[in-house]
């Protein structure tokens, strides 16, 4: 068994969900392999080789791979694609785009997001919105996978792997990166968030969303929506949990004036504790809820806030 | 430019999905069937580019069996030219799925592809990429906004952490997130319209392609249940329990 893994980062750091993915390669049995393509990532390179269970780390560091173009970083995998027997992402919104480009051109049908490693060919994967678990086996010869973060532990410190510089491919010319534009904020990341306060329909308006802030300060948590809070223009996509936005699995879910459509338990229902408030008695995600409060969100709230201190 | 859009059908997004006791696969018999919410907001843009003047032709594909024709119909009623069905009886992988299409799309020759970022059934992710791949041609997945300036596409992508804005070369496969637009409605008078359009079916032999599954399903099974919670009276009773049993304050 070899393995390759594809380290998602930001030039200086691997982003959350890449040293998960570590873990998940880990139980596949064979040396791991950190492939970190992008421009002035040299850092990057450095942070994945003390990454523990890490055997080896190849950086290849150029212009065409700034903004993580698929075609670009495709054409980078697949020049060392058949060294492995497994390629394997973080099923995050940079893995969920290049990957399947990958396998297509390798020929192999790609197993996407999944939770459980069962053996070396057989994987368990969430399907319909997370209320599904399939077991399933590859009959590829390389085994093109996507990981699902919140099902695997991070992978800590301690290794010290070496680094080596993998020839860049050169541009494939298709497209063009213009440039992101990143929405700001000083509070964690929705899929590193030990916490999130997450407000749905009920929150009424782009205004009242506002009321979830001091909450979120208090806690130090992130926010998050329902794809109704987003539909509705209350927030940007970014801030979406769900089956088509991210899955989180938090110490604690604070859910605020939403219902619990299927699809958004699928992105949130593996968190540890989790809190719902509503004032619909017959809220489906109190289902779900380790504690539940029956009462007008904008009361609660603010008193939430006056009793954390 | 012609503009072709793909149309899977799948349980309605509302419908409670039931594992087979079996456990070989979900209840489908008497289960509500729906168009794919992406690949609905998918039809929904080819329509409103056509609107706009910039498309002359919208071709629908569907992989299914023959009741995928209604997906079909129903895409056709919002304002597609034309279907294709590609009528089989076993699932199609995705792998599977974007052979098929590549055959299709060598025939059609669209400027444009335009398909939903994931099924909302098997939640795979995959098609619109691997379908770009096999053509050789750029992607631009997860899109809010695009916008044609001639042979090119200026693309907005909805990522992780905000927007992106991309420019790719036509022809190109692109893949329909949420914000891209709101599909309309069907009304009575374009279902009735729909019935008179064009519909071909085909069988994937007739293209040429292997369509074998990679991938076997072992077995399927709902996800472990949690333990039950509790009702807390108010904001104090709350704090109190994080603090003291749950112990994550």
């Amino acid at each position: 068994m070899a393995i390759l893994v594809i380290a998602e980062h930001d030039g200086k750091n691997l982003k959350p969900g890449t040293t998960n993915t570590i873990t998940a390669a880990g139980k596949l049995g064979g040396d791991v392999t950190v492939l970190v393509a992008g421009h002035n990532c040299a850092e990057a390179g450095a942070a994945a080789a003390k990454v523990k269970g890490v055997a080896k780390v190849l950086v290849s560091d150029a212009p065409q791979f700034e903004g993580a173009l698929a075609e670009n970083i495709t054409a980078l995998v697949l020049s060392v694609a058949k060294s492995y027997t497994h390629i394997v992402a973080p099923a995050t919104g940079m893995g969920k785009n290049f990957m399947p480009r990958v396998a297509a051109l390798l020929d192999v049908q790609q197993i996407s997001d999944i939770s459980s490693v069962v053996s070396a060919d057989t994987f368990v994967r969430p399907t319909y919105a997370g209320n599904v678990m399939a077991t399933v086996q590859s009959s590829d010869a390389i085994k093109v996978i996507t990981v699902r973060a919140t099902a695997f532990d991070p992978a800590g410190d301690g290794g010290s792997a070496p680094v080596e510089a993998l020839a860049a491919t050169p541009a494939a010319g298709l497209s063009k990166f213009n440039g992101q534009e990143l929405t700001k904020s000083a509070r964690p990341e929705l899929t590193a968030a030990r916490i999130i306060v997450s407000g749905g329909r009920g929150m009424g308006s782009a205004e009242n969303f506002k009321i979830l802030e001091p909450l979120a300060d208090k806690l130090g948590a992130a926010v998050g929506a329902s794809r109704a809070a987003v539909d509705s223009g209350f927030v940007p996509n970014d801030y979406q949990v769900g089956q088509t936005g991210k899955i989180v699995a938090p110490e604690m879910y604070v859910a605020v004036g939403i219902s619990g459509a299927i699809q958004h338990l699928a992105g949130m229902k593996d968190s540890k504790v989790i809190v719902a408030i509503n004032k619909d008695a017959e809220a489906p995600l109190f289902s779900i809820a380790s504690y539940w409060i029956v009462d007008d969100l904008f009361k609660v709230v603010p008193e939430l806030v006056t009793e954390l201190g | 430019m012609k503009v072709l859009v793909t149309a899977k059908r799948v349980i309605d997004p509302y419908v409670k999905v039931r594992v087979k006791s079996d456990g070989t696969g979900v209840e489908t018999a008497n289960i509500k069937m729906t168009i794919n919410p992406f690949c609905e907001i998918a039809v929904e843009q080819a329509v409103r580019m056509k609107e706009a003047g910039i498309v002359t032709e919208i071709v629908v594909v569907s992989i299914g069996p023959i009741q995928c024709q209604e997906t079909i119909r129903t895409a056709m009623a919002m304002g597609a030219d034309r279907g294709i069905l590609v009528e089989m009886a076993e699932e199609a992988q995705p792998l599977a799925v974007a052979k098929i299409l590549k055959a299709i799309i060598e025939k059609e020759q669209p400027r444009l592809v335009i398909m939903g970022k994931q099924a909302i059934d098997d939640d795979s992710n995959q098609c619109g990429q691997m379908v770009a791949a096999l053509l050789g041609w750029p992607q631009a997945t997860h899109i809010s906004n695009v916008t044609i300036n001639g042979d090119t596409a200026d693309i907005t992508r909805e990522i992780d952490g905000g927007l992106e804005k991309l420019t790719v070369n036509l022809p190109a496969v692109v893949t329909a997130d949420l914000r891209l637009n709101e599909p309309r409605y069907v009304t009575l008078p374009n279902i009735m319209k729909a019935k008179k359009k064009p519909l071909e079916n085909i069988k994937p032999d007739a293209l040429g392609v292997d369509v074998k599954p990679r991938l076997k399903t072992l077995k399927v099974a709902e996800p472990a249940s949690r333990s039950a919670g509790v009702k807390v009276a108010d904001a104090k009773e709350l704090v109190a329990k994080l603090k003291n049993e749950a112990r994550v304050i």
